[in-house]
């Protein structure tokens, strides 16, 4: 059985912010995808919405809030929620359903608009949420966990302040390429080893901000697609993996991690499993692709995704980015976008926003950051409480 | 030591004293370590016991990574004025198994740490409300 589903229209709404509400956001992504797939909204028979936690209740049943405000057409709906990875739930939700013969055309929305600062726990006194715990009892915050898995990189590899400044460096280039980018300024090594630390050994331009901003992609059946287009981009492997027990790397938004006492660390640990479920499915392995969107977090953490998603062994990672092969115009270039470093991360549209840079970079449409000759490329992220997620897309 | 009445920040979790300990589980069925204590259904698999014996964890453990942090994080956390940077440390506990994170005493900086370094746990006053010390387990360089 074939499991390519086409992605026949991508959309995005640029990344700022501006504090207007969500749906504004998700409606006009929702619309350039449309126009970009070549059929109306009418033709939709599935809307899958990744939700939103920070836009009340409207955020919640986000795939209804955006089917409502495109106009009730009686398509049916899903939303879908696993933190950053609620894109990649919310594109499977989509896909499954096509693949299992049970709609032709889903519309994948994801939109955010997002406070200042640290991104803090939901309200109210929650003693049995660790995600409430951990600010409350030691002030663990997001970039707290990224510092951690940073300075392991530094004692383990050796990789230095400047390995993670110039994954800013890079991306800061990329991004400024790209219009839905919210900062389009190219940094310096001097720029970004000057600003302030936050938690040490991350400053504050090496930790990705919060945006708003809102992504969409149209998912279609092969056969439908090809009334629409000749050569559609193909969704060819999605993952939405959990960890396997015992999982003992340290995991937002956890203090503290399974035990190994009795039963043996799996072989693959869970980051590495993201990524290979994906290639498993698409039947492609990390040689086969020619661009990789993944989750920079923190600059840091773009070095660890290169080792996750197999694009060389572990604690290689810094000869890689030394060697420029990471670069746009390099072996394997990561985070053409620009990446969460140029965006900021607006959680529910980061996903679909990734899968949106690989169809434009396939289809041969990504202007001055093109990556020549395009062929095949991964998305690669994780959402907090254990949400893997990777997306293989093929033309 | 401080005359202000003092009670742990969150109950159950460890203990006081001289020596003080983590509080974990031990799963009756496959001896699983777990913290916080687990008190429902074990979380191995292949596993299908609900019976758990609560253990002191070793206090004594090394260092996998830490960061010092220099901005007051967001509430819940409940900081100091004027706020001072603070160290979180994630920490191995070789017998158990697994890694457990917490503040490092107060005054220790990244400097002063190495990933494989020697810590042990103690208790130390987090944060004041209505006057009472609320205390927390923290992690501190062992004298060499």
């Amino acid at each position: 059985m074939n499991k390519d589903v086409a992605v026949l229209g991508a959309g995005m709404h640029p990344w700022g912010k501006w504090g207007k509400n969500f749906v504004e956001y998700g409606i006009v992504a929702a619309n350039a995808a449309l126009k970009d797939a070549g059929i109306e909204w009418n033709d939709v028979d599935f809307v899958s919405g990744a939700e939103t936690v920070r836009n009340g209740y409207p955020g919640y049943v986000s795939g209804a809030t955006f089917a409502q405000a495109l106009g009730w057409s009686g398509a049916a709906v899903a939303t879908s929620y696993a933190a950053c990875a609620s894109g990649a739930t919310a594109i499977n939700a989509a896909r499954t359903r096509i693949l299992a013969g049970m709609c032709d055309v889903a519309l994948v929305i994801g939109a955010d608009t997002t406070p200042k600062g640290f991104l803090a726990p939901n309200a109210g006194e929650r003693w049995d949420d660790p995600d409430w715990l951990r600010f409350r009892l030691m002030g663990c915050t997001n970039p707290t966990y990224f510092a951690l898995y940073a300075r392991r990189r530094m004692e383990l590899y050796g990789a230095t302040e400047e390995d993670f400044a110039a994954v800013k460096v890079k991306n800061s280039k990329h991004g400024a390429k790209n219009p839905m980018a919210r900062y389009k300024k190219e940094f310096t090594m001097e720029e970004v080893l000057g600003s302030n630390m936050v938690a040490e050994p991350l400053r504050l331009f090496e930790i990705c901000a919060t945006s708003d901003g809102a992504a969409c992609v149209v998912l279609t059946s092969m056969e439908y697609a090809r009334k629409h287009s000749t050569n559609p981009v193909r969704v060819s492997g999605v993952s939405t993996v959990t960890p396997k027990f015992p999982s003992t790397v340290i995991e937002m938004p956890n203090m503290s991690t399974d035990s190994a006492y009795s039963v043996q660390v799996p072989d693959v640990p869970f980051r590495d499993s993201i990524a290979a479920a994906a290639y498993e499915e698409a039947g492609l392995g990390p040689e086969d692709m020619s661009l990789a969107e993944v989750y920079d977090l923190s600059s840091a953490l773009e070095l660890d995704w290169y080792e996750n998603i197999g694009l060389c062994k572990p604690g290689e990672a810094e000869r890689l980015l030394r060697d420029g092969d990471t670069a746009l115009g390099g072996r394997i270039p990561v985070n053409t976008s620009g990446g969460l470093a140029s965006f900021g991360e607006a959680v529910p549209a980061q996903a679909i926003s990734q899968v949106c840079e690989l169809v434009w970079q396939l289809r041969g449409q990504a202007g001055d950051r093109q990556v020549e000759g395009a062929k095949a490329g991964i998305t690669a992220n994780q959402g907090l409480f254990g949400h893997g997620s990777s997306v293989i897309c093929t033309r | 030591m401080s005359d202000k009445n003092q009670v742990p920040a969150i109950e159950g979790w460890f203990t006081d004293g001289d020596a003080p300990h983590l509080l974990g589980s031990q799963c009756s069925g496959c001896s699983t370590f777990f913290f916080p204590k687990e008190s429902g259904y074990c979380r191995n698999p292949s596993c299908q016991s609900g019976d758990f014996k609560e253990v002191e964890l070793s206090r004594i453990g090394t260092i996998w990574s830490f960061s010092e942090h220099y901005y007051k994080p967001p509430a819940p956390y409940i900081a100091d004025e004027p706020f001072e940077p603070y160290t979180i440390a994630a920490v191995e506990l070789a017998e158990e198994k697994l890694v457990v994170l917490g503040q490092m005493a107060k005054g220790v900086s990244h400097s002063d740490l190495k990933a494989g370094m020697q810590v042990e746990l103690i208790v130390e006053r987090a944060y004041d409300i209505d006057d009472v010390e609320h205390m927390m387990w923290k992690w501190k360089p062992v004298a060499a």
